[in-house]
């Protein structure tokens, strides 16, 4: 297929509360290639979930509200009516969450659930139905399939679960996956095996796969392409080893410095200093003001824009407003 | 399932051997002796004696609760003293009667409660659930006397609508069989006789399941809400499955858990309920029974009468540990 699975333009997600409506994603634009990995980064609170709620047309209604357009296969399906979007979910654009423990339904078997999934979009008799449902669960290196199909999810362990939740997901043979921190919630190896599946997955089949993260190390692991968020907006974007080598935006700089790197064994991890802001707090200015060391006078009135390099690399810094800048890497990596 | 339900069936032993020893006090917790207050104070001494001794109150409380207890397993509830005719057999229309009206009460109280409180929590805050919590906390505070007086008066006298009291048309008396009258009719093919039943059955019912309906629909209500934040149901959602199935089938399921407890409670205070509406509408229930009994004091029956209801509760009660079981397939494996 020509062109991108997916393209946002300028994606705006408010949710109308106490204080007055609330954007809680400001005006995002990406796209995701056939095939592709890309990576969404940004601490917690930043609007990431909100971004795949969006796609998938599952922000709560009626205090959400989402504008702009989301380009699915060329056809925009921002605020598609219930049918079409039920078409699409599970089908064409299928999604994993956080919580693996959480996620599956207690009261119903795997099997019940991963059928469910088929029996919804595919006009499968219920034999071939659970065939496929024993397959999935081999696919994704699940041993025992046919005993599993008739177990609650409560006897599965976290990473057993999120295995099934990715069967689940891929049993339809989607064109995007949208993982929403699909390892946060698990314990370091597990994590590792998690994305190593995902990653033969998104290999062996076309499905694109938009992979939410809080933490560079998945991204390099996972990625070609990354977009980091930060209060709503995207703020820095490339393919993963230039923002890796060349990081530009001050926020991704400090990102970056918080990754745990093995071989240092610091005692403790950087972390930037500050919070997220509360959505809706400031819209004047650069969000990342309060807490970036760079701070210019002009940060704290106007808001700066995206820049392109010729690299691709795009960044929303008033540092590089004439195009140089690349100094910042250096002085504050050390 | 299986163990679980043998288990649970050993557990009633202790409940019904406690249960019959508090029955088997009560008369004899009566001051004086019961044989003298069953006869009356112009009784001669003989007689006391002779009642006495039929009462083998001469013999240790021991042997007589042991005496007791082998009656009871062998289905004697002992002997009617105003009509001398086995406590066990006079019973049975009696007890057929309570069931068939607490039955239909239940059966109203569960399918209206249930829905409106599903219904609510899907649309929640919209007008359907304001009149529908709205009519639940006037069902709720509604006395059943002054609910059944009323629809007497109203739907009874001044609309001439259905029958007063009963449970049969007096002119043309349906012949037990099951002693359930809306399956008697049926059996013997009387479709007059049904409508008939029907007709009768309706005021009480009513009355009857006003309560539980208000309390059922409250109680699915805020378990529904609770269950439909949960994570599964996003992911159910994600799934695109259709949001009646999401409500009816994956948040039912869960939300009911709680609801089961709450209806195997009302269906125990509906049971009480039962003597009061019973006795308004006089129907020929184990609540009409009882209260001829004490009016005349008819020890024997009074007691059987309230070992029935009691062990009627305990029946409740495991039915509903199995609902339990049914429905949640983490219980069998705590
Ligand atoms: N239903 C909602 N109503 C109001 N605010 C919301 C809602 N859902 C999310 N938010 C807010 O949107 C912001 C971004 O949330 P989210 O997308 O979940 O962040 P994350 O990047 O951690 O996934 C948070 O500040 C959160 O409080
Ligand atoms: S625009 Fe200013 S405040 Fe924002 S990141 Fe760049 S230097 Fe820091
Ligand atoms: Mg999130």
């Amino acid at each position: 297929m020509k062109g991108p699975i997916i393209e946002v333009n300028g994606l705006r997600t408010s949710f109308r509360t106490d204080d007055g409506e609330i954007p809680v994603v400001n005006s995002i634009d990406f796209h995701i290639n056939p095939g592709e990995v890309l990576g969404i980064v940004g601490e917690s609170g930043c609007g990431k979930s909100v971004t795949s709620l969006s796609i998938m047309g599952l922000v709560p209604s009626p205090a959400g509200k989402v504008e702009g357009e989301i380009l699915f296969k060329g056809v925009n399906i921002a605020n598609a009516s219930e049918a079409k979007m039920r078409k699409i979910r599970g089908n064409e654009i299928a999604m994993i969450f956080q919580e693996p423990m959480t996620s599956l339904n207690p009261v119903f078997t795997i099997g019940e659930q991963l059928v469910e999934t088929l029996r919804i979009h595919r006009k499968w008799n219920k034999k071939q139905a659970r065939q496929r449902a024993v397959e999935m669960l081999k696919l994704v290196g699940l041993g025992r399939a046919e005993e599993l199909i008739n177990e609650y999810p409560h006897q599965l362990s976290g990473g057993m679960r999120q295995r099934v939740m990715i069967a689940m997901a891929m049993i339809c043979e989607p064109k995007l996956l949208i993982a929403d921190e699909p390892t946060t919630a698990l314990d370091v190896t597990i994590q590792a095996q998690i994305l190593e599946l995902m990653k033969n997955l998104n290999k062996e089949t076309d499905t694109a796969i938009m992979m939410i993260t809080h933490d560079l190390g998945v991204v390099a692991q996972m990625c070609e392409r990354v977009i980091v968020m930060y209060a709503g907006k995207v703020i820095e974007e490339g393919q993963v080893q230039t923002i890796f080598r060349n990081p530009k935006h001050p926020y991704t700089v400090g990102l970056l410095q918080s990754i745990p790197d093995m071989r240092l064994k610091k005692e403790r991890l950087y972390s930037i200093p500050g919070n997220v802001p509360r959505p809706g707090t400031s819209n004047q200015g650069c969000q990342f003001a309060p807490r970036c060391s760079h701070a210019l006078e002009k940060c704290l009135s106007e808001t700066p824009s995206l820049l392109e390099f010729d690299n691709g690399q795009q960044v929303r810094c008033w540092m590089y407003e004439d195009g140089k800048g690349a100094a910042l890497h250096d002085s504050t990596i050390s | 399932m299986f163990s679980y339900t043998v288990r649970r069936l050993g557990s009633l032993i202790p409940v019904l051997l406690g249960m019959a020893f508090i029955v088997f006090m009560m008369i004899r917790a009566i001051p004086g002796n019961p044989a003298q207050v069953i006869l009356g104070q112009q009784a001669t001494k003989e007689a006391v004696a002779a009642m006495t001794k039929e009462l083998g109150l001469d013999k240790p409380w021991f042997i007589q609760f042991w005496d007791y207890l082998l009656g009871l397993l062998t289905g004697d509830l002992g002997v009617s003293l105003k009509t001398k005719s086995p406590v066990s057999e006079e019973i049975v229309p009696y007890l057929m009667a309570t069931i068939e009206l607490a039955l239909i009460a239940m059966l109203i109280a569960v399918v209206i409660g249930v829905n409106a409180g599903i219904i609510s929590a899907w649309f929640q805050n919209s007008w359907f659930d304001y009149a529908a919590m709205v009519i639940a906390l006037i069902g709720l505070s509604m006395p059943i006397f002054w609910l059944g007086l009323m629809e007497q008066y109203i739907i009874s006298i001044q609309w001439d609508l259905l029958p007063t009291t009963g449970r049969d048309n007096i002119r043309d008396p349906v012949e037990a069989i099951t002693g359930l009258y809306l399956l008697d009719t049926l059996i013997s093919g009387r479709v007059d006789q049904f409508s008939e039943v029907v007709k009768h059955l309706i005021l009480p019912g009513l009355a009857l399941a006003t309560i539980p309906m208000a309390i059922i629909a409250r109680m699915t209500r805020s378990s529904m809400l609770e269950v439909m934040r949960s994570d599964f149901i996003r992911t159910a959602r994600a799934k695109g499955m259709r949001m009646f199935w999401v409500v009816y089938k994956h948040s039912l399921k869960n939300a009911l858990i709680p609801v089961v407890t709450v209806i195997g409670l009302q269906t125990g205070l509906l049971l009480g309920g039962a003597i009061l509406t019973e006795n308004i509408f006089g129907w020929p229930g184990i609540g009409t029974y009882i209260y001829d009994a004490i009016l005349s004091r008819d020890y024997p029956v009074i007691q059987s009468g309230i070992l029935i209801i009691a062990f009627l509760f305990v029946m409740i009660n495991l039915v509903v540990d199995l609902l339990y079981a049914a429905i949640d397939p983490r219980i069998k494996y705590k």
